[in-house]
C-alpha cells in the first residue's frame, strides 16, 4: 500500500503516525513532512511507525535527517516501532543507537520528560 | 532451475514492483518467511540504489532484474575477502540458491566506495559533525543501502565497472523445498 501520514499534538510533543511503506517513492513525502513541522517550530518529534510496513534506507535516511533538524534546535526525534521487521533494518545499520526507540507514544514522551 | 528477469524504468515508483514481484518469486521457489522480508529489502534497496545512479547518469536507460532459484554455488566462486564458508554440502550436493542480480547501465565512478560501503555509512551517519552538508537527506551517504545488502543477502557480490554496476544476491534453498512439488 502506499504511504499514510497524519501527526497530532500532545503537550509540547507532536506525533507522526506513518501507515503504509516508506521507500524510495514515498520517503520525499515523509522528509517534506517533518521538513514542514520544524519550520512551524515543532522540535520535539515522535514518529509512530506501529503502522508502517516496510522500510529501506531511504526512509532511514530521512528519519536521521529529521532528527539533524530537530537537533539543531536543541530538540528530539523519537520512534515507536515494536515489529521485529522494522527493527531489524535499524539494528543492521546501527541506529539503534541514534534514535530513541520506544514501545508506544506514551512511552515516548515519558521517558523524554524525565531526561 | 527457472529464470524471471524484469525490466524497470529508472524510476521511483517501480522499485515497489521490483521488490514485490522478487518477494513473490522467492516465495514460490519455497524460501523461508524470514528470508523473503529479507530479499523484499535487499531486491529493494539494489533497485533504489540503481535508479539514484540512473537518474544522474542515464534516465532513460532500464534497470534490469534476474532472479533465478536453484543455481549452484560452484567450488571457489563467491565474494571475495570477507568471504563466508563455503556452501554447506547435502548428501554430497551443493546447496542450491536462490539469486537476484540487479544491473544497472550507470558507469560507477565511486568504485572504491561501492567496495567499501560500511565504511560510507559511518561517514553518513556523523550527525553532530558541523561539517555534514546542509540539507539532511540530501547529504546522505547512498552507501547505506549496499551496506543494508550486505547485512541482508546470505552472499552479495558488488561488481563496479564503466558500464555500470551488478548486484549479485543469494541466499539459500531449502534442500528439500527446492526439489518439492510446488504448493503454489
Amino acid at each position: 500500500m502506499d504511504l499514510k501520514l497524519d501527526h497530532y499534538t500532545e503537550g509540547d510533543t507532536e506525533i507522526v503516525v506513518v501507515e503504509g511503506e516508506i521507500d524510495v517513492y514515498t520517503a520525499p513525502r515523509l522528509r517534506e513532512l517533518l521538513i514542514d513541522l520544524v519550520n512551524k517550530g515543532n522540535f520535539h518529534l515522535v514518529v509512530n511507525m506501529e503502522k508502517v510496513e516496510f522500510l529501506d534506507s531511504t526512509g532511514l535516511g530521512v528519519l536521521v535527517g529529521g532528527l539533524k533538524r530537530v537537533r539543531a534546535h536543541d530538540g528530539t526525534l523519537d520512534l515507536v516501532c515494536t515489529q521485529e521487521r522494522i527493527l531489524k533494518i535499524f539494528r543492521i545499520t546501527g541506529l539503534t543507537k541514534v534514535f530513541g526507540i520506544h514501545d508506544s507514544v506514551q512511552d515516548a514522551i515519558d521517558k523524554r520528560s524525565a531526561k | 532451475m527457472a529464470t524471471i528477469t524484469l525490466t524497470i524504468s529508472a524510476l521511483p515508483a517501480h522499485v515497489r514492483t521490483a521488490r514485490l514481484m522478487a518477494a513473490t518469486v522467492a516465495r514460490r521457489a519455497g524460501i523461508a518467511a524470514a528470508a523473503i522480508d529479507e530479499i523484499r529489502l535487499a531486491v529493494g534497496e539494489a533497485c533504489s540504489r540503481a535508479v539514484a545512479a540512473h537518474k544522474v547518469h542515464c534516465p532513460t536507460q532500464p534497470i534490469l532484474l534476474q532472479m533465478t532459484d536453484g543455481t549452484k554455488t560452484a567450488p571457489g566462486r563467491g565474494p571475495d575477502g570477507d568471504a563466508p564458508a563455503p556452501a554447506p554440502h547435502t548428501n554430497g550436493h551443493t546447496v542450491q540458491r536462490f539469486e537476484v542480480v540487479v544491473s544497472d547501465r550507470a558507469p560507477a565512478k565511486d568504485a572504491d566506495g561501492a567496495a567499501d560501503p560500511v565504511n560510507s555509512v559511518l561517514d553518513g551517519l556523523f550527525l553532530d559533525s558541523d561539517d555534514t552538508p546542509p540539507g539532511g537527506i540530501s547529504g546522505f551517504s547512498p552507501g547505506l543501502g549496499l551496506a543494508v545488502i550486505t547485512g541482508l543477502a546470505d552472499e552479495v557480490r558488488i561488481d563496479p565497472s564503466d558500464q555500470g554496476t551488478v548486484v549479485r544476491m543469494s541466499w539459500p534453498m531449502a534442500a528439500e523445498q527446492a526439489h518439492g512439488p510446488s504448493s503454489n
